[in-house]
């Protein structure tokens, strides 16, 4: 059997999975069998997948038409290097979010409201990305959408989420309308949506950038591209936590390689003015999210917003790859695209890593407010531990996966002085520095949320009784964490079995990395540049080791436990440790002023008046009200005019049918 | 025209950039006059040095001008006006330093891409003295708008000017009629100006130029 | 490695030494803090009762993490043997893993103390990082490398000249290390009043051998910025690899020259600026943002590029 007929089989099965699901929605045991049937399918298909992606059959794979869809036309299904990479990322994220629902889906209170819908997403996503034509793509797409928005509808009794699931309906289906579009302009004349016909037609500028820009607004908005990401940090953290997990590491990697599909792919050469919007939403959007994520106080908000930043890191390389592939400089572009996939992969593992992370401590306090947490470290060992693992690794930190992707996007950006045009010259440095900023800031929010959740003495009682998490969580997480490391250690391994996909893409390769001395990894040659993860790793651990060898050998090894110096003042409450708020505040008074609209007051009472004093803060999301209420308002307006043609009689129905008739004949009379 | 003179050039050229953002960042009258007179003083080595490689000797007149000029005369008299005007505190801001810092920055982008894209033909010291001539310029302009205060909005001017200078030396050839009369329209507009200073300060209590438009809107209306 | 080890805290003695010659005190003698180090390691370790793990094992971690990036910046000599490890951008990501554990280790005891102080130091940060980058881009973009030897070989041959950009990244880059090394004017290293602490503040906890390992990593740290600054903009004399000992010996005594001159430096811009309020922090960082941009920037209206 190919492996395309493998992984469609593996679909189908989930398909199946998830209308057993329906079936046997009653029965107490169904956590158990839905999820583990779930892990096994999406550990085959990933074992399938790994192995095409790492055999790389030079061959260009052919596509498996089933009778399925238009009947003119087919269902088309293909598996190349691009497909097989994404559907890696995919099945791995699903298999691990299966295993971990194992343990976590069993606090669910409501399980048929969930069960169903997982398999069935893992299907949807996985279709996505096989598919070889614009109807089963859009098709797959609508399904993925649909069944994530049903999975955010899960606990559908809370206020905020049947807010968050109705944004994210809207802005799904503008996004599929936008896609719908790309497509159609994409198929032109030829009228033909197979993937392979669209490769050939060539477009002309005007229609090649309207399409690039209806992609910009189709996979963005799936992806969290500022201005479109307003839905993500409210959809993502509705859901169960694997779900957010799945959500935010790996369906934002769908939309991702629906813009790389279509863009890199199917599109033909790209302007290099593309690269400049690509270039400024990617900046823009990893600052805006971060940022956002720091002002945050509830702990799965928070990652959501650190998603859209690394949505923006990774939209950053791909506008750096098409900056160089318009100017034919192969070995750049392959550089910045293999730093973006990367990047997909890296953060599909610390973003799972977190938001299982997140899920334990919901299931062990009921809380995702980190004010109301504190202490964990002491109470969850092992859950503390990987998250620290994850938050170092998405801060960008080495000696894990983060750093080796924003190194690489570093050593693309570094590539620029080469490029001939001198907005871009000059412009890509400026998005370099935009990066770095975000970088910095990505460890001082990752600072804040372990360190206001983890550490530190508990604020509530919950968090005071809390337990560590059952061992299929834990085991999720360890996989991940493991993986972070692994990939950051030995980045080479990861970067040679990338090359297929830049290959087919821009058609160059990075150097090859594992017949560099050492395990090293070179962008471009060693003379340039190189980093080595695993010396790196090992000379930390060996002098940490050595320092500590020593200092406990030959000098003092007493310890003494005594209280925390106060200041001559007992703090007696716990709630006098730095909060959330507390910690962004000087972050909040550098940055917020303007982008926020940061005002604080702070309200004392006269002297000698028992009452508390009070402290408040205002924050403004200006992307929210400077372009969504102003939609929103006109919608409403619009509506509000139109609601009277409820109450016309039948005779005006009929005339305003008519009259529609008429023009539209009249204008096929002109039109031709 | 070898390493070394071209290096030269640009560092006093690029220098005057920096200047200009050390005078955005000021935000006090008297620093701002002290940053003015070292930007005229570095305007002044940087069109000597331009006098030299290009055997120039009419260039050292406009050398010596600025000096005398922009760097001592007017800083010096502007000092004494600020005095005798007493607003020697702080000047208002329109907009914070971190943003006038960044729209300080994009203009020079800004001013650096249309340049090398226009000149891409001309000789290297010519390109990018009339580059560094051009941020010069806009950060000018930028002190103007950013400030509130009468007094460094003329300082903004005279920046401004100092830009034009660099360009005209860099571009070679320019007589120095042009030059001269360039730099006693400025004067004399310097001293409109200050009577002006004056006769606002005598009238509303302030050089503040809101009081300008709150009397603008008052008669109108 | 070893070299750096020994060196560092006598550069610290010697700054504190000249610091205080120029107040008109005695000051303590060059050894101090070696004898400083001493002492703290043979002392019981007082642990506040919150404390984690994680609050033991970042003394170790911070000191291991600063020490492998000093030993990776060329110091009297190009060419060393595992340069190739890492370059100046894992450099700074390595200084910036060291501060993140000592920032979540400040968080660990519970106390406002190690919370305000863990919390300043990530907005400095925020701000420095970029800072630090952009002027490594510049370096990196004059260089065609971000291999700090390959760097220091550009900066040696006469190719480069007179740069407006190369004083500007030095600026920004002199800005910087001031602010990450915790000096005067954004910090004082010698406060003792908990609210004008920021560094100080998030390791307030810390006693005994964790002391001495963490002023061990910050004098490293004082060290491998003014190491960086000399391999980088003092490149003169260094010695290239395969070129016999005597030019080693030359390299080593030009070496510890640059040192003297950088902590006399220091010494005298500490004595002679004071200390800033936090808030005023961000300009002074913000303006090392722009300098560092403003150097990328001019690059391009320069001759090679």
């Amino acid at each position: 059997m190919t492996p395309v007929a493998l992984v469609l089989w593996c679909i189908a099965v989930l398909l199946g999975v998830s209308i057993l699901a329906v079936m046997m929605a009653r029965w107490s045991r169904a956590t158990a069998v839905i999820y583990g049937a779930s892990f096994c399918v999406s550990a085959v298909a990933f074992v399938t997948v790994l192995l095409q992606l790492t055999a790389a059959s030079a061959s260009a794979p052919l596509p498996l038409v089933l009778p399925l869809g238009l009947p003119w036309l087919g269902a088309h299904f293909r598996l190349d290097a691009l497909a097989a990479f994404f559907l890696v990322v995919i099945n791995l994220g699903g298999a691990a979010a299966s295993f971990y629902g194992l343990g976590y889906g069993r606090h669910e209170t409501a399980p048929q409201r969930l069960l169903p819908f997982f398999p069935a997403f893992l299907a949807g996503m996985n279709l996505v990305i096989l598919a070889a034509d614009a109807f089963t793509f859009l098709l797959s797409w609508e399904f993925m959408s649909l069944v994530s928005w049903a999975l955010v509808m899960t606990h559908h009794r809370e206020r905020d989420t049947r807010m968050a699931a109705y944004i994210y309906l809207v802005m799904a289906s503008f996004g599929t309308m936008a896609l719908l579009l790309a497509f159609g302009l994409l198929a032109g004349a030829s009228g033909s949506y197979d993937f392979a016909t669209m490769r050939m037609a060539t477009h002309t500028p005007a229609v090649a950038a309207f399409v690039l820009t209806l992609m910009l607004i189709g996979a963005g908005s799936k992806a969290g591209l500022v201005p479109l990401h307003v839905w993500l940090p409210l959809a993502h953290p509705a859901a169960p936590s694997h779900v957010s997990a799945l959500m935010s590491g790996v369906m934002t990697k769908v939309a991702i390689y629906g813009f790389i599909r279509v863009v890199f792919d199917l599109l033909g050469e790209p302007a290099w003015w593309w690269s400049m919007v690509v270039l400024t939403l990617g900046g823009v959007t990893a600052v805006v999210g971060i940022l956002n994520a720091l002002m945050e106080q509830d702990l799965k908000r928070l990652l959501a917003y650190s998603t859209i930043e690394n949505i923006g890191i990774i939209f950053v390389s791909l506008g750096l790859a098409l900056a160089f592939e318009a100017n034919a400089m192969t070995w750049a572009a392959a550089l910045a695209l293999a730093a973006a996939l990367f990047h997909v992969l890296n953060h599909s593992f610390f973003k799972s890593l977190l938001f299982f992370g997140a899920g334990a401590i919901l299931t062990a306090t009921g809380e995702r407010d980190m004010d109301k947490l504190g202490g964990l470290i002491h109470r969850m060992p092992f859950t503390s531990f990987a998250f620290l693992v994850g938050s170092v690794a998405i801060s960008a930190l080495p000696p894990f996966n983060g750093f080796v992707s924003e190194w690489l996007v570093f050593q693309a950006i570094l590539q620029s002085p080469n490029l001939p045009q001198w907005g871009l010259k000059i412009m890509v440095p400026a998005v370099g520095g935009l990066l770095a900023l975000s970088a910095a800031l990505a460890a001082a929010c990752f600072v804040k949320a372990f360190g206001v959740a983890f550490l530190g003495r508990p604020r509530t009682l919950a968090a005071q009784l809390a337990q560590e998490v059952d061992r299929f969580s834990l085991t999720a997480m360890f996989v991940f964490a493991t993986l972070c490391l692994f990939a950051g250690v030995l980045p080479g391994i990861v970067i040679d079995a990338l090359a297929p996909v830049t290959f087919t893409l821009v058609g160059d390769r990075m150097p090859v990395q594992t017949s560099v001395p050492w395990l090293s990894i070179v962008p471009i040659t060693e003379s340039r540049s190189s980093y080595n993860g695993l010396l790196v790793f090992v000379f930390i651990a060996l002098s940490a080791s050595l320092a500590a060898y020593i200092v406990h050998r030959f000098a003092s090894r007493s310890l003494r436990r005594a209280p925390a110096w106060d200041c001559g003042f007992p703090e007696a409450s716990p709630q006098t440790q730095y909060t959330s708020g507390s910690f962004a505040q000087p972050v909040r008074r550098v940055f917020g002023t303007h982008l926020f609209r940061a005002r604080e007051s702070v309200e004392m009472p006269a002297p000698g008046d028992p009452e508390p004093a009070r402290f408040t803060l205002d924050l403004r999301d200006l992307i929210w009200e400077g372009l969504y209420e102003p939609i929103a308002g006109a919608v409403w307006f619009t509506a509000e005019r139109l609601n009277h043609l409820q109450f016309l009689t039948i005779r005006r129905y009929l005339s305003l049918v008519f009259l529609a008739l008429v023009f539209l004949l009249l204008v096929l009379a002109l039109w031709s | 025209m070898n390493g070394l003179t071209f290096d030269i050039a640009h560092l006093l050229a690029g220098g005057l950039v920096l200047v200009s953002f050390m005078m955005l960042y000021q935000d006090r009258l008297y620093s701002l006059l002290n940053m003015f007179a070292l930007h005229s003083l570095v305007l002044t080595l940087s069109v000597a040095w331009q006098a030299y490689v290009q055997q120039a000797p009419h260039l050292y007149v406009t050398a010596t001008i600025a000096l005398v000029f922009k760097a001592i005369i007017i800083p010096v008299a502007l000092h004494r006006m600020i005095r005798r005007l007493g607003i020697h505190r702080e000047i208002e801001t329109v907009v914070g330093i971190g943003p006038t810092m960044f729209a300080g920055m994009a203009l020079v982008a800004l001013s650096m891409v249309v340049m090398l894209r226009v000149t891409q033909a001309a000789d290297p010291l010519a390109r990018e003295d009339l580059a560094f001539a051009l941020s010069v310029v806009l950060l000018g302009l930028l002190v103007m708008v950013t400030r509130r205060n009468a007094v460094s909005q003329i300082v903004g001017f005279m920046s401004l000017e100092n830009g034009l200078v660099l360009a005209a030396t860099g571009a070679k050839g320019m007589p120095l009629v042009v030059e001269i009369s360039v730099a006693f329209s400025i004067l004399i507009a310097f001293i409109v100006i200050g009577v002006f200073l004056f006769r606002i300060r005598e009238r509303f209590d302030t050089v503040d130029v809101r009081a300008l438009d709150d009397f603008k809107g008052k008669r109108r209306r | 490695m070893a070299l750096v080890l020994l060196l560092a805290p006598l550069l610290t003695g010697f700054v504190r030494k000249i610091k205080a010659r120029l107040l008109r005190r005695q000051g303590p003698p060059l050894i101090q803090p070696y004898r400083d180090l001493l002492r703290l390691l043979r002392k019981e370790v007082v642990l506040a009762e919150n404390a984690s793990w994680l609050f033991r094992i970042t003394p170790y971690l911070v000191f291991a993490v600063i020490w492998v990036a000093a030993s990776l910046i060329p110091t009297f000599a190009t060419g060393l043997v595992f340069s190739w490890t890492a370059d100046l951008i894992a450099i700074v990501a390595l200084l910036g893993s060291a501060r993140f554990f000592l920032a979540l280790a400040g968080m660990d005891a519970g106390t406002s103390f190690g919370g305000i102080g863990s919390s300043r130091e990530v907005m400095i940060a925020t701000l420095a990082e970029p800072a630090m980058l952009l002027t490594i881009f510049t370096l990196a973009l004059v260089a065609g490398s971000t291999q700090l030897s390959t760097i220091a070989a550009v900066m040696i041959s006469s190719h480069v000249g007179l740069r407006v950009s190369l004083g500007m990244a030095l600026i920004a880059l002199i800005m910087v290390a001031i602010a990450e090394n915790a000096r005067i004017p954004v910090d004082n290293p010698a406060t003792h009043l908990e609210l004008t602490m920021v560094h100080e503040a998030m390791v307030l906890e810390y006693s005994g051998r964790h002391l001495a390992m963490i002023e061990f990593a910050a004098y490293l740290k004082l060290l491998l910025y003014i190491s960086l600054i000399a391999c980088i903009f003092l490149p003169w004399q260094l010695a290239l690899p395969g070129t016999g000992a005597p030019a080693y010996i030359l390299g080593v005594v030009a070496y510890l020259a640059k040192l003297v001159i950088g902590a006399v430096l220091l010494a005298l811009f500490e004595t002679a600026s004071a200390k800033m309020r936090v808030f005023r922090v961000p300009e002074f960082l913000g303006a090392a943002l722009m300098l560092g941009m403003l150097a990328t920037l001019l690059l391009f209206v320069s001759r090679s590029l």
